[in-house]
């Protein structure tokens, strides 16, 4: 069964469903008596409700109910929490302001939901949406966080003075500032990460469902964690006890961080199904999603980075401000601090580190975990400051590079990490020699014949997955555990169903998982089925975000396998009269090892559960769980170079060509591997190119707030890549997985950044390098 | 979108009865721009007169001198045109152009004309080869047509029925996209008429949408060559300015595509 | 309230629905048929890719009540029976897909791109054609090459079939 083992192409057992349009997503959901939500939306960025009239908007045709922020607090529906708790660097605890599901008194972004109607029809509710009468009282609004912090900038909650949620750090501040001192050369920049809007292409649903006769909850929802969401929805929000509510998320359309969110829409039709006597469900429309999805990055930065006479780097210092939004989301507060300082030391040698974090709200949508979350902007710092330092040192970047690379493991950065494994000389080499970087010079010859400006841009990235272990994101003030369940059910023909808390939303678990079974069982994988995303059927699990179903997700399968495989060799040694150490499982057989004997797999798994003939004390069935709390993160890493030609007429950007070598450890699936890598890729080009949340800074207005003004990468706009792995396997788990679901959106922005400013001879770009801005560099450059 | 009242006339006479009888209504034929609105909730009309089935709003004629196209036709069927193509290849491209191949299944010449969007691509070719705008009530000069952003002569009620072309000595389109919705941010529209006359339409650009470039048209005149363009540059005081794009810049694209236009005679250029 | 009647995937089926219906919801709301998708409200994602009269159009963008009598193809009606589409295997046999939202609006469009250029794709041309479809997942890299392989299967099929 190699063939369908680990390390092969299979193609992806759930691609049927989605081809033929069976695929079941959570707007494709009906169940009898279903009404519909329409949610009011504030249309300010900060203001005082003073009164809300539903009169004309309750007499509308079809109108069920109509409740408010007054009836979600009569009910006891519980605040939006934070799920990370950060201290400020004077110890004292982040300000956090209260996050209701339907705004109280005050608004503070546009797009917060202030009242919902139930209806008979999504149309119908929209239409009574659209008639509750809100008299407001408009408050100044700010979006820009730096602006924020100054004195006489309009004020957000009453718990966060100056808008400040904390100021954290990280890293020794004296030995940074010493070793820059003493330094023979220091690279500044100031820098931006622009923000970021996700747009999974399938929007947020919800479908609430109250059954008064057993008091119970089902949510059908877009999660990527509907574990996490019963949990946090009964614990904090008291939505409905946990044994009481069912949380469903069926086919995903995407997530990217996104859906990881527990979001008012949701608990809102939970508790408006009980409130109303039906059920209620919430399809977003595209323009509530650019409004009501957490957004993603928004970092202003200044950063240096310190180099010795030899060109060794001495020391990085880094001063943030995080742009959170008008609320506190979900994972909001890890993001800038653990998921993102951690990562400054990248590949490199760096003696001192220091970080300071400022997190800030504005009267912007709450930002939070997006593709990376935290890895592309430190990645984006670091590759941004060490591709200018090399133009201005006059070496080559890829040597400036190659002579600080750490290349010996473990290694312990001054900021937590400690690197397991890694080969990123490989990652370099190997990228050099797909880019053909030596001919790139004959190449920009080439282009300037034609008129236009060539450039090769380069990143080292090294990113961090699978959050972990659960005892040290708990010291650093996670409020969950992050580790994964698993369970093995073999049924007596030998067929086999794995339950997992990891969720797919695009990843291909259905696939790669049944891969790990077929290899270590040696049956096929169409006779193992994969189920998740079903609260009542998987016991718990953590979800799927920070690139960790692989490493986390399948070491738990690893580790149930592991017990389901002892208790078959226990079997088959008894049956075959045999010892359990001779005992081999492969090829869909139980053999012993140098005789001839033997049995189908199929006949150990019905002989566990007819029990006619088991070792005494051995109970029956075959059926095995595992929870897999990993050791350390794993330290995915890669080089990306990118090469652009850019029209100075016009300022347009076209990427010639982008590749990407990557070393995730061991591949399940290198098919699936690589589309991770091309959609990852897509995503970072289209931060650096295209992508920006543009704000109203004078009152608020999210003005790219639909696709005709936020600019995502199509098809025309994207070379294909050039995907290659290398591989240093990961110590830290059974299979020896890093996780590759994020690595390209956190390695190619700076890569694509350093290509422009490359090609412009001009280093002042920030992103999306939109036309307009690389034509203003271009003309610069010319004149 | 709002409930509303759909309506599918035959002819244009009913069209027309139908749109002064019910009060509060719209044409529409594609619906690739009013049913987006009606979406969005930023319009509402209680009636919807479809014009896309009727027949004689449909097709296209050539002859030596001019190109109709009934206000009916889809894009793709002007790009599709070999018609077209023949006589004003520009103005095929132009339509082979437009959104996306499932927008111009659906989209017509009538309604871009009709709504005049300051970034559609159809009134350039209008303006530029000097089309006149036939309606059920009379015919429109196109340098009377287009009155402002949204906005043409056509009255209250009244129908663009076809269009007609002039067939220019040569011609050629330019345009540079905006890189979130992909209409142009600069679209130029260049025309040699067989009467020596040059007209040059600016779309995608204008505060008061589509526009005549008139410095331009007098240098090509004197000499038809991008050449001519060189070191002229259109008022930034009336060019759009928004998050894609500054007024300089739109006004220095401008620039840079009729440029490309005169350069690449026959065709479209589309960046 | 309009009543509308719409051969879909070769059946006749009649409904009364308001006049702001729109063909997508038609499809999804009215017939059950859930393949075809919404991912915007601007015309712009394609999701909701469907054939009318045998060319491909936003179903977001048209009112059922103007499909009226016109035969629409979804993505549940594009597989004979059992046997796919050679744009869905060639969809599937290149990872062309990820979370599946997009899929069937990419899957008719390419059908409509193939069915007008015949075997002449190259993949500047499928770029350029995928204009009026997003996809999140992918970076376009294997549905692009999944198009221009079943682009030359299909041309076999056509062929054959005369």
């Amino acid at each position: 069964m190699g063939m369908e083992g680990i390390g092969a192409r299979v193609t992806r057992k759930e691609d049927k469903r989605f081809i033929t349009g069976r695929g079941r997503y959570t707007d494709d959901m009906t169940v009898p008596g279903m009404a519909h939500a329409g949610f009011v939306r504030s249309p300010h960025a900060h203001a005082k409700i003073k009164n809300i009239d539903i009169k004309a908007a309750a007499a509308k045709p079809g109108v069920i109910k109509i409740l408010t922020g007054a009836e979600l607090a009569a009910d006891g529906i519980g605040n939006l929490i934070c799920g990370w708790m950060i201290h400020s660097k004077d110890g004292s605890p982040m300000n956090m302001g209260a996050y209701p599901a339907l705004a109280q008194e005050v608004v503070r972004h546009v797009g917060q939901p202030v009242a919902v109607v139930v209806a008979e029809t999504a149309a119908q509710a929209r239409d009574a949406a659209d008639a509750v009468a809100l008299d407001w009282e408009e408050l100044p609004a700010v979006t820009d966080a730096v602006k924020a912090m100054e004195s006489g900038a309009p004020q957000l909650h009453p718990e966060a003075k100056n808008n400040l949620i904390y100021d954290w750090e990280i890293g020794e501040s004296d030995a940074a500032d010493s070793a820059i001192a003493g330094a023979a050369h220091v690279t500044k920049l100031d820098i931006t990460n622009n923000r970021l809007i996700p747009n999974a292409i399938e929007p947020r649903a919800a479908l609430g469902v109250y059954d008064p006769a057993e008091e119970h909850y089902t949510l059908w929802t877009t999660s990527q964690n509907p574990h996490v969401a019963r949990l946090v929805m009964s614990a904090f929000y008291n939505v409905a006890p946990e044994h009481k509510l069912r949380v469903i998320a069926p086919d995903v359309g995407g997530g990217f961080g996104s859906k990881i969110y527990i979001y008012p829409e949701e608990i809102v039709c939970l508790w408006a199904s009980k409130r109303s006597g039906v059920p209620v469900k919430w399809v977003a429309d595209r323009s509530e999603s650019f409004m009501s999805d957490a957004h993603g990055r928004d970092h202003v930065t200044h950063a240096e980075l310190a180099f010795d006479a030899d060109n060794k780097m001495v020391a990085l210092k880094v001063d943030t401000i995080a742009n959170f939004g008008a609320y506190m989301s979900l994972f909001s507060s890890c993001v800038p601090t653990y998921l993102y300082a951690t990562l400054l030391s990248g590949q490199y040698v760096i003696p001192a580190i220091h970080c300071n974090v400022r997190a800030v709200y504005t009267n912007t949508v709450p930002v939070d975990a997006y593709r990376g979350a935290g890895r592309p902007e430190a990645t984006y710092v670091l590759e941004r400051l060490v591709e200018t330092a090399a133009r201005e040192l006059g070496v080559s970047p890829a040597e400036l590079r190659r002579k600080n690379f750490i290349t010996e493991f473990p290694y312990q950065t001054p900021v937590i990490m400690n690197y397991d494994a890694g080969g990123y000389e490989a990652s370099l080499d190997a990228a050099m020699k797909a880019a053909d970087y030596e001919g790139f010079a004959a190449r920009r010859a080439d282009a300037e014949k034609r008129g236009k400006r060539r450039g090769i841009g380069m990143s080292c990235y090294i990113e961090a997955c699978g959050i972990a272990p659960s005892q040290a994101v708990g010291s650093l003030g996670a409020g969950v555990g992050l580790w994964e369940s698993a369970e093995v059910r073999v049924n007596p023909v030998g067929t086999i169903e794995v339950l997992t808390g990891s969720h797919s939303h695009g990843q291909s678990h259905e696939t790669t998982f049944a891969q790990l079974v077929s290899d270590r069982l040696g049956i096929p994988v169409d006779n193992v089925s994969i189920v998740h995303g079903d609260t009542d059927k998987v016991q718990f699990g953590m979800g799927t975000y920070g690139s960790r179903s692989g490493a986390v997700g399948m070491s738990a399968i690893a580790k149930a396998l592991d017990k389901v495989e002892t208790k078959v060799r226990t079997i088959a040694a008894h049956l075959l009269e045999a010892s359990e150490a001779d005992v081999e499982i492969a090829d869909g057989e139980v053999r012993i090892a140098g005789t001839d004997k033997k049995l189908g797999w199929h006949e150990v798994c019905l002989a566990a559960y007819t029990a006619h003939n088991l070792p005494a004390d051995l109970e029956p069935g075959l059926k095995e769980g595992a929870f897999y709390d990993p050791t350390n993160f794993t330290f995915p890493a890669g080089c990306y170079i990118c090469e652009v030609e850019i029209d100075p007429d016009t300022g347009k950007t076209e990427i010639v060509q982008f590749v990407a070598a990557d070393d995730f450890g061991r591949l399940i699936n290198p098919m699936v591997v690589e589309g991770q890598v091309h959609g990852g890729v897509a995503q970072g080009v289209g931060q650096a190119l295209f992508e920006g949340c543009v704000y109203d800074p004078e009152n608020g207005q999210l003005i790219s707030a639909t696709y005709n003004d936020y600019s995502m990468p199509r098809a025309g706009d994207l070379p294909s890549f050039d995907v290659s792995t290398t591989e240093t396997l990961c110590p830290g788990n059974p299979l020896g997985m890093k996780g590759c679901g994020e690595a390209g959106a956190i390695g190619s922005p700076p890569a694509v950044i350093n290509a422009i400013t490359d090609a412009l001879g001009n280093n002042d770009l920030t992103m999306p390098a939109t036309p307009q801005k690389v034509w203003q560099l271009a003309q610069g450059a010319a004149g | 979108m709002y409930e509303t009242t759909y309506h599918r006339p035959g002819s244009v006479a009913e069209a027309a009865s139908l749109f002064s009888s019910t009060g509060d209504a719209a044409y529409f034929s594609g619906g690739h721009t009013l049913l987006p609105t009606m979406k969005a909730r930023l319009a509402a009309p209680a009636n919807l007169i479809d014009l896309r089935n009727i027949p004689d709003l449909k097709g296209i004629q050539a002859s030596g001198d001019s190109v109709t196209i009934g206000a009916a036709t889809t894009h793709a069927e002007v790009a599709a045109s070999n018609d077209v193509a023949g006589a004003i290849a520009p103005l095929a491209a132009l339509a082979g152009s437009i959104g996306d191949p499932a927008v111009r299944h659906v989209g017509t010449m009538g309604g871009s004309v009709a709504n005049n969007d300051p970034a559609a691509d159809y009134p350039a070719a209008v303006l530029a080869l000097a089309g006149t705008v036939h309606t059920n009530k009379r015919e429109i000069a196109a340098d009377d047509y287009f009155t402002g952003l949204f906005s043409t002569a056509l009255e209250e009620g009244e129908i663009v029925t076809k269009v007609a072309f002039k067939v220019p000595e040569t011609s050629g389109y330019a345009k540079f996209r905006n890189p979130a919705s992909r209409y142009p941010m600069a679209g130029v529209f260049v025309a040699k008429h067989k009467d020596g006359s040059v007209r040059v339409a600016v779309t995608g650009a204008g505060n008061d949408g589509v526009f005549r470039w008139n410095a331009a048209e007098e240098a090509l005149s004197g000499n038809f060559s991008a050449d001519a363009l060189k070191g002229l540059s259109v008022d930034a005081s009336g060019i759009m300015s928004d998050i894609h794009g500054s007024a300089p810049y739109r006004a220095h694209l401008v620039g840079v595509m009729a440029g490309r236009a005169v350069a690449n005679l026959g065709t479209l250029t589309m960046d | 309230m309009a009543n509308v009647t719409i051969t879909v995937n070769g059946k006749s089926e009649s409904r009364e629905v308001e006049d702001r219906t729109l063909l997508v919801h038609f499809l999804r709301d009215h017939l059950g048929l859930t393949g075809t998708h919404v991912g915007c409200d601007t015309s712009q994602c394609g999701a909701c890719v469907v054939h009318m009269d045998g060319i491909a159009v936003k179903s977001c963008t048209v009112l059922a009540a103007a499909a009226d009598g016109a035969e629409v193809v979804t993505i549940e009606g594009l597989a004979d029976g059992d046997e796919l589409h050679p744009m869905q295997a060639a969809f599937r046999e290149h990872h062309g897909l990820q979370c599946g939202f997009c899929t069937p609006g990419m899957i008719m469009t390419a059908v409509d791109m193939v069915q007008r250029h015949g075997g002449n794709l190259d993949e500047k041309t499928v770029r350029h054609e995928l204009e009026g479809n997003y996809c999140r997942c992918t970076g376009y890299h294997n549905i692009v090459k999944a198009i221009l392989d079943a682009s030359g299967k299909m041309g076999g099929v056509q062929q054959a079939a005369e």
